[in-house]
Parts: C-alpha cells; sequence; structure tokens
C-alpha cells in the first residue's frame, strides 16, 4: 500500500448497487445527512431502463467548495453488486477505497496494492439479525451507510435524525433502522478503526438551501402557476413532473366540502393526446401544460405547429434525454435544443426557457405559463435527466404572494360588450404582434372564432389569399421580436476579457467550476449563461464583446451554437465547440480540456 | 361548391324558448360540393340545438381534417370552433371538456379522420367517456383527396375509380359498442326525421355519445357500385324503429302498440322512445346490439336508428372526481397555495 488518499470534505463515492434492490433510499440517506452537516453535495444517480436486476449507481461528490457538477474519478467506492465487482474494482482511483460485502471472499485475481479494502460482511450480519427476505435486503443497504458513517467519521446523530423524520408516519421503522446503521458502525469501528483517511466534518456551509429533485420544483411550479390540466404520457424521464403534480394536487387542491379535485389528471393514450389535451384546456381558458421527453416532443410536433400557427397558449416541459430515438433513455443530454426550437413543418419557433437548477424549474415554470398566455403560443421548458431525476442542493424556492399571474390579453364580457368596431382575433391592435383572444362562452353574440390551422385572416375567417397569409406570418414574427424583451434575460459576467464561455442549463454546474480551474491557470474568461430562446440583446452584445468564444454543450452537434448563428447571423467559427455526448453529466475538467486546446 | 347555406328562412320565422330564431343558430355559406350529405347533417344539428333551447354560444364545435371536419363553419356561427389537426379532435375535445365542463362539446370528424389517422384518439375518448356528442360524416372515402377508399368502405364497395375496395370494413358502432360508449345510433344523412331526434338524445346523455351518419359522397362515391352511395343505402336501410325525442313538460303523445316500443328517461327527464320494428331487443343491452348489427348485415342491410343507451355512465369528470364548477372559472386564490405553504415545504427539503 503506497498511499492513501486524505481528504476532508472535497471527495466522490461511488455506490455500485443492483437495481431494485432498495439502494436508492440508502444512498439517498446517506446524501442527505452531508447536506445535514452543512455540506455542499451533488448526487448523480446512474440508472438503467430497467426495474430489477440491472446494474445501477450512484455517485455523490462532497465538495466543500460548494462545486455541484459532476467530477471524474472514485476516491471511494461501495461495490455491493457482483456483476460489475471487477469494473467498481478497476475504476477506483489510486489511493481510494474499496469497501465491499466481504461475506465473500474477494476474487483472487482481483489485487491492487495501491488501494485500501475494506471488507465489511454485510449479508452475514443480515443473515444473523434478520429472518425475513426481503429485511435482509433492505438492512444491507442501511448497514453499509452505517459502516460509512463511522468511516468517513460523521456525526450519528444526523443519521438517527433523518431516520426519525423520514418515518415519522410509520414510527415503529425507526428503531429497526437505527439498529442497522449502528451495526455498520459497530463492526467498521471494531475492524477497520483509522483506515479510512476521507473525513466528512460539519460545516455551515448550505445556508438555507435545499435538496430537491428538478422535477419536483417543476411539479410544484406548475401548482402555484395554477395549472388544472393534464394530459400526459409516461416516459423517462419526464414521468416524475407530473406525478409531483399530482402528489401537490392531492395535498393543496383538494376541495374541503366537496372532497373534489380543483384539477384534472388525464393520462392519454400517447404524446399527440396529451398536448392535444393541453391545446384544448388552454384554449378552452385553463392554464395547462404537460411533461414529456424527446421522444414525445417528435410527436407532439404537429400539435406544436397548430398552437404557433392558431396561437394558442401551451406549456411543455421537455426533460431532455440522450437522442436519437430511444437513444439512451436514462441518461442525460441537452440535444433537443434544435428539435424544440423549430419543432413542427413550416415557418415556426418556439420560446424555450432552460432552467439550470430546481429553483429555477419553479420559476420558469410559473413563467413559462404565465409567457405562453400572454405571448399565446408553445413555451417549452428544456431541462434535462440529470436535473429533472438527481437530488440538487438549490437555493430555497419562494413565492411572492403579492404577484399575479399574468393571463395575457383575453377580452371579457365587457370588453366585447363595449367594443364598437369587429373585434378581430388576429389584429394587431397594439402594434407589439400579440392580438387578443376570448374564451369560449364569454358572450353570446359576440367574441366567437372558428380556431384553425389553416390560414385565415385577422378575423379568423379562411383565406387562401397570399397577401394575407404573409401579413398574419409576418406579425408572428413581430410577435417573435416582442418575445425577445419578455424572456429571462441571460445571466453574464463581464470583466471585458478576451474569452468568452457561454453555456446553459445543467452544463452550468461544471463550467462554473471550469471558470475557478481556468484562473488557477492565469486563464480568465467571461461568461454567458443562456436562459432563454429568442435570444436577448444582450446575448448579441456578449458574443460581438468576445474574440474567442467557446459554446459549452451535451448534444454532438453543438445545437445551441447552431441557433446562435442561425438567429444572430454570427460567424461559426467564431464560436468554438466543447461538446460532451457520452450521457454523463459533463464535468469541469473536460471542458478545460477542451479548451486548453484553443486557449494555451 | 353548392352555395347552399343550411338554413331555414320562414317568413314568419318561428322563435324558441330563449327568443332566438333558427337564423341565430346557422354558420356560414358551405363550400362543400352541391348535394354533399354533410350538409343535411349540418342543417339537423342546427334545428337540434335551435329545439333543445342551447344558447349556441353554450356549445363548442370541434373537428379534425376533411370534407366533415370544414362543416362546423357552416352551423352555429356564435358558438366558438376548433378545427383541429388530422385525426385529433378527440384530445382537444377532451382538454375544453376539461376546462369547462358546463359547455356543451359537438365534434365532428370523418371517416378517415375517426377509422384511420384518428383510430387511438376515438378509442381513447370513448373509453374515457367524455361528455360529448360525436358524429362521423361516414361516406366510405377520402373526399378532399379525391376519393381514395376509406377503413369503412365495405369489402367489394368501388367508388368513382372503380376499383373495388379489398380490406376488411371498420364498423364504428361496434368498435364504439366495444369501448364502452353509452350512446351508440346509427343514421342517414338523407333520414331527417331519424336523425334530429337521435341528436337531440346524444345532446342530453350525460357521457359519450356516437352518432354514425352515413352521409354519400356525390362526387366519388355515389356510383352504382357503391354502398355508400343515395341509392344503395336508401334501398338496404333497416331501421331499428322510430325514434321521439320528447323534452321535459311535453306529453307523450304518440301511442305506441304494446311491447314493441321502449322508452329510455335521460338525465334531465325528457325521453328517447323507440318504436322497434322487427327486432325487439332491449337497447340497453350490449350484447343484443352487437347481434342486431350482425344480422342485420348478413342480411346485406345496414342498419339504423338508436343502437345502444345506458343512461347511468359515468362522465369523464365524474371519474376523475374534478370539483362541479368548471375549472376555468377558478381564480389565483383556490388555486395557489401561498408563501406559507412553501415555507414549510422547504423545511422539508432540508
Amino acid at each position: 500500500m503506497s498511499h492513501k488518499i486524505k481528504a476532508v470534505n472535497d471527495f466522490v463515492i461511488l455506490f455500485a448497487n443492483i437495481n431494485g434492490s432498495g439502494s436508492a433510499s440508502a444512498n439517498n440517506l446517506f446524501t442527505k445527512a452531508v447536506f445535514r452537516l452543512g455540506i455542499p453535495v451533488a448526487a448523480k444517480n446512474i440508472f438503467p431502463s430497467n426495474i430489477q436486476g440491472l446494474p445501477t449507481w450512484f455517485e455523490v461528490r462532497v465538495s466543500e467548495k460548494g462545486y455541484l457538477g459532476r467530477r471524474e474519478g472514485y476516491d471511494f467506492v461501495v461495490a455491493t453488486n457482483g456483476q460489475t465487482f471487477e469494473k467498481d474494482y478497476n475504476d477506483l482511483m489510486t489511493g481510494g477505497y474499496f469497501f465491499y460485502d466481504a461475506s465473500r471472499l474477494l476474487p483472487a485475481h482481483l489485487k491492487r496494492d495501491d488501494i485500501t479494502e475494506i471488507g465489511i460482511p454485510l449479508t452475514k450480519i443480515c443473515n444473523e439479525n434478520y429472518s425475513n427476505p426481503r429485511l435482509r435486503q433492505i438492512f444491507k443497504n442501511i448497514i453499509y451507510v452505517g459502516a460509512l458513517a463511522y468511516l468517513f467519521d460523521m456525526e450519528f446523530s444526523v443519521f438517527e435524525e433523518s431516520i426519525k423524520s423520514q418515518f415519522a408516519k410509520k414510527a415503529k421503522l425507526i428503531e429497526p433502522n437505527i439498529n442497522a446503521l449502528k451495526l455498520g458502525y459497530d463492526y467498521a469501528k471494531d475492524n477497520y478503526a483509522n483506515t479510512c483517511e476521507l473525513n466528512i466534518q460539519r460545516r455551515d456551509l448550505v445556508a438555507d438551501k435545499i435538496m430537491i429533485e428538478g422535477n419536483d420544483a417543476t411539479g410544484l411550479g406548475a401548482v402555484f402557476a395554477g395549472a388544472t390540466v393534464t394530459g400526459w404520457y409516461p416516459i423517462t424521464p419526464s414521468t416524475s413532473v407530473i406525478e409531483a403534480f399530482e402528489k401537490y394536487c392531492h395535498k393543496y387542491r383538494v376541495d374541503e366540502e366537496s372532497g373534489q379535485n380543483k384539477f384534472a389528471i388525464v393520462q392519454a393514450e400517447d404524446e399527440l393526446a396529451a398536448i392535444g389535451i393541453v391545446i384544448g384546456a388552454a384554449w378552452n381558458g385553463a392554464r395547462a401544460f404537460t411533461a414529456t421527453s424527446g421522444p414525445g416532443v417528435s410527436l407532439m410536433s404537429e400539435f406544436l405547429g397548430l398552437a404557433y400557427f392558431a396561437e394558442v397558449p401551451a406549456f411543455l416541459i421537455d426533460i431532455q434525454r440522450s437522442g436519437p430515438s430511444t437513444g439512451m433513455p436514462t441518461r442525460t443530454q441537452q440535444s433537443d435544443m434544435i428539435a424544440a426550437a423549430y419543432a413542427s413543418h413550416g415557418d415556426t419557433k418556439h420560446v424555450l426557457l432552460i432552467p439550470s437548477n430546481p429553483k429555477e424549474c419553479f420559476d420558469m415554470t410559473i413563467q413559462g405559463i404565465d409567457l405562453a398566455e400572454q405571448l399565446q403560443t408553445p413555451v417549452i421548458m428544456m431541462s434535462d435527466l440529470d436535473l429533472g431525476m438527481n437530488l440538487h442542493m438549490s437555493d430555497a424556492i419562494k413565492w411572492d404572494d403579492n404577484y399575479q399571474w399574468d393571463r395575457g390579453k383575453v377580452f371579457d364580457f365587457e370588453d366585447l360588450e363595449s367594443k364598437k368596431e369587429r373585434w378581430g382575433r388576429y389584429l394587431d391592435v397594439d402594434d407589439d404582434g400579440i392580438p387578443y383572444r376570448t374564451i369560449p362562452a364569454t358572450h353570446p353574440t359576440k367574441g366567437a372564432f372558428f380556431t384553425r390551422g389553416s390560414s385565415h385572416d385577422e378575423y379568423a375567417v379562411y383565406t387562401e389569399d397570399g397577401k394575407v397569409y404573409e401579413k398574419g406570418m409576418y406579425r408572428l414574427l413581430k410577435k417573435w421580436d416582442t418575445a425577445k424583451s419578455m424572456v429571462p434575460k441571460a445571466e453574464i459576467m463581464n470583466n471585458n476579457h478576451s474569452i468568452g464561455i457561454v453555456y446553459y442549463g445543467t452544463s452550468s454546474y461544471a463550467a462554473q467550476e471550469a471558470i475557478d480551474l481556468l484562473y488557477k491557470q492565469n486563464i480568465l474568461v467571461d461568461t454567458l449563461c443562456i436562459k432563454a430562446f429568442p435570444f436577448g440583446q444582450e446575448v448579441e452584445d456578449f458574443i460581438s464583446a468576445h474574440q474567442t468564444l467557446f459554446v459549452i454543450e451535451q448534444n454532438r452537434d453543438a445545437q445551441m451554437k447552431t441557433l446562435l448563428v442561425n438567429e444572430l447571423h454570427i460567424n461559426p467559427n467564431k464560436l468554438n465547440e466543447i461538446l460532451n455526448i457520452d450521457g454523463m453529466p459533463i464535468t469541469a475538467s473536460f471542458i478545460v480540456g477542451r479548451m486548453k486546446k484553443v486557449v494555451k | 361548391m353548392s352555395y347552399i347555406k343550411s338554413s331555414f328562412r320562414h317568413p314568419q320565422a318561428t322563435v324558441n324558448e330563449l327568443g332566438l330564431s333558427k337564423k341565430d343558430y346557422e354558420g356560414s355559406l358551405s363550400t362543400l360540393c352541391a348535394g354533399c350529405g354533410h350538409d343535411s347533417i349540418s342543417s339537423a344539428i342546427i334545428e337540434s340545438y335551435f329545439d333543445m333551447n342551447i344558447a349556441p354560444h353554450k356549445v363548442v364545435k370541434t373537428s379534425g381534417i376533411g370534407c366533415s371536419s370544414k362543416s362546423p363553419t357552416y352551423y352555429l356561427g356564435k358558438a366558438h370552433g376548433f378545427n383541429t389537426v388530422h385525426g385529433r379532435m378527440p384530445s382537444v375535445t377532451t382538454g375544453a371538456n376539461m376546462a369547462n365542463r358546463d359547455l356543451h362539446y359537438i365534434g365532428v370528424s370523418g371517416d378517415g379522420d375517426t377509422a384511420s389517422i384518428g383510430m387511438g384518439q376515438f378509442a381513447h375518448v370513448v373509453r374515457r367517456n367524455l361528455n360529448m356528442v360525436y358524429i362521423v360524416m361516414n361516406n366510405g372515402c377520402y373526399g378532399l383527396t379525391k376519393g381514395q377508399d376509406s377503413a369503412t368502405a365495405d369489402v367489394g364497395s368501388a367508388g368513382k375509380k372503380g376499383v373495388p375496395n379489398q380490406f376488411s370494413s371498420i364498423d364504428l358502432c361496434q368498435l364504439a359498442l366495444q369501448l364502452g360508449a353509452g350512446y351508440v345510433a346509427r343514421s342517414f344523412s338523407g333520414d331527417k326525421n331519424q336523425l334530429i331526434p337521435i341528436i337531440k338524445g346524444a345532446i342530453e346523455h350525460q357521457g359519450f355519445a356516437f352518432i354514425d351518419v352515413i352521409s354519400p359522397c356525390v362526387t366519388f362515391n355515389n356510383t352504382p357500385s357503391s354502398t355508400k352511395g343515395y341509392e344503395y343505402v336508401r334501398d338496404h336501410l333497416e331501421a331499428t324503429g322510430t325514434v321521439d325525442f320528447v323534452p321535459v313538460r311535453q306529453e307523450l303523445k304518440i301511442v305506441h302498440p304494446e311491447g314493441i316500443s321502449q322508452e329510455v328517461e335521460l338525465h334531465d327527464g325528457s325521453k328517447l322512445v323507440l318504436q322497434k320494428n322487427k327486432h325487439d331487443y332491449d337497447l340497453s343491452s350490449k350484447r343484443s346490439a352487437m347481434d342486431v348489427i350482425e344480422s342485420v348485415r348478413e342480411n346485406n342491410k345496414i342498419l339504423t336508428g338508436m343502437i345502444y343507451l345506458n343512461t347511468d355512465s359515468q362522465d369523464t369528470h365524474k371519474r376523475i372526481n374534478s370539483v362541479d364548477v368548471p375549472l376555468n372559472s377558478l381564480s389565483q386564490s383556490d388555486l395557489c397555495p401561498g408563501s406559507q405553504v412553501l415555507d414549510d415545504l422547504n423545511e422539508s427539503f432540508r
């Protein structure tokens, strides 16, 4: 044994588990304990498209410096899966720690003298303490968490408190779980004292932050935004958005007297129907939304074109995963940007909102539903699997009780009654490209019109007059220009350096860490974090103000770069591409490595 | 183009209980071919809503794509309408209905729009038992693309192109029955006396009401070799019986011979009365309905009239337990939990 990695609050643990074995809750328990000790932590669940039996991994990055992106290399591996045992053993970094179930001997051919092996007989301990096979399985996971608590020198009381709050409603489970933790803790203490030099020490670095999955925050946002109707179709990784919406609706949206629901959740037959339901509901005056992933966006394209052309609000959430086709359905990517931006045939463009963290998922869901109604057009929120399905440390979610939803330009009975001139559904009265709409049944004789995806004049009457059609199409473009000042602004850090880096969504975590790494190498950069499409003037200004630019993305074809080049008429050579497409969240060292090929 | 407006211009226009004349229920000029069955259906729709005293603006009319789906502009001009995309009328209607359960929903579709591209959406809107009237204007062909066979064309039937259809025909009434529709009827665009009471009953039915209306395409499928042409249909009709819609407060004046008439009370107390022809079967029996469709078909006839009616079906809103008021009428104070709730939630995320 040459050396051991020594670190306090700065290392990565890999949990190698079997899918469906109950490891997720144990791993979350560990992650939450780090957070509750006041230390920033990031978790990445690397799971298969499978319910039970296939390998699954869970990475936990403990980072006192607050880096929440993925980091390559494992300092500590918890190996509980025989199928991947050898790979997990070999993947461990030099000086790292290999924690395994010592109920069986390590295979003889696994011999590394540059790591520390920690064998804890998890199965044996379980078999001695539990007779029920399911309990044996579940507590095996809790036992290794208990052992880790000792090995990393963590405060045991934090785990006890977590268990107590987790099982507040099932009190009889508290004691057995704490006992399981103790079994692991004591075994490690008796057999591996002074072995592990990775420590987790209490700090005060998380302020009032929270740990939440992006999809949970998104579903909650839809409740606060007043969405009452959703049509949806199950697809990983977006399903948990609707599940969260349903959970919070049952909590906050059930009429106390009647027990009836102030919401309608319709599981549709496919994504075509899902977006059709949203469009029908929004057309009829309800706030509506749906969530899907890339394959769903493909199916919804025709309807998105209808909503664009007929000017019906629709809020869609795309939790991006690795494409094309079925692709890697349980791996992350940012590869639907172009498909979403220009979804549907004909000249179409859609407003995109791009959150980077759970708080933004919440805020942008509310903003997105407002924008869809203000602009009377589809608005698509571009989240991804990494953001949606992993626990993220995030600023707390806030709601201002003085905030009023913006329902956009809708004529009510009085508006129609007092109107002397003929009302035109598609008349550009305010010179901003946004007309006034009416909701069915508003007035007995005024304001009715026939909504259609075929060409129509300003009064919603069918026309094949090319000039009238053209006028309408250019008005839609004017509306697009109006949108530029309404969507969230890009976040900019500009100190007049010559290098600018551009990123968006979950690439932000790694990008921010990369900036620090570059700074240590005396490479100073300015940053632009894009939050929306269409691009505001600030995006254009940032790009023209910098000589060397990098666009960091998680797709093969540089899709954001393409949008920038296409919409802002930028010379493509000006934008260097940094593209990660392996389905794993991008890392800071990857970004730095790519940048240094250009910047010496 | 027919230049025929689906209208009823009586010199002394009668008014209904709302003080509205039939003119208030009309739409714009039809652009369908002269003699198109669809225009007769539009007229029947106008007459039905007028007679039922339903304010036009309380109706939402939807459609898919095709000749049939153009027709909502030809009736109820004061109602909002939505001409959606091909085969997707059911989902848009579902969303609209979820937003406001208080309005009347009528969707029209064609045989291409329902039995081919929209088959999936049709099947699932039936399953959901959405409270709507769904009319298929069934001519056995794709009119707007010049007469290709549709999935409801009978085997061996040949339209203007003269090539007999080789593929099995879909009977949409049987399909609707199988999928759980509570109100199933078939009619003929040329038989207003039968169609109007059927539409009225469908409007009153709480849940999914399906009406398959054979509506000949005069241009592409009205040949002697077609089983969806006027002549063939007239010669081969076999009605389950005559249908009367009797509104609430109106006394039943028709006297039926005992044993062969069946009265069904609808949700508001109005009645649908079926005076049966030779098939004395139970209108509320799905099995009998399937059987009579099959046995009439075996005799090379087309069964029309009321086929099935189940009045105690629960519509989508009942099944998902949504509030009695329209969801689109709920305000921010009804729907937004407020900041206090978030403070507690944030704590649970720590």
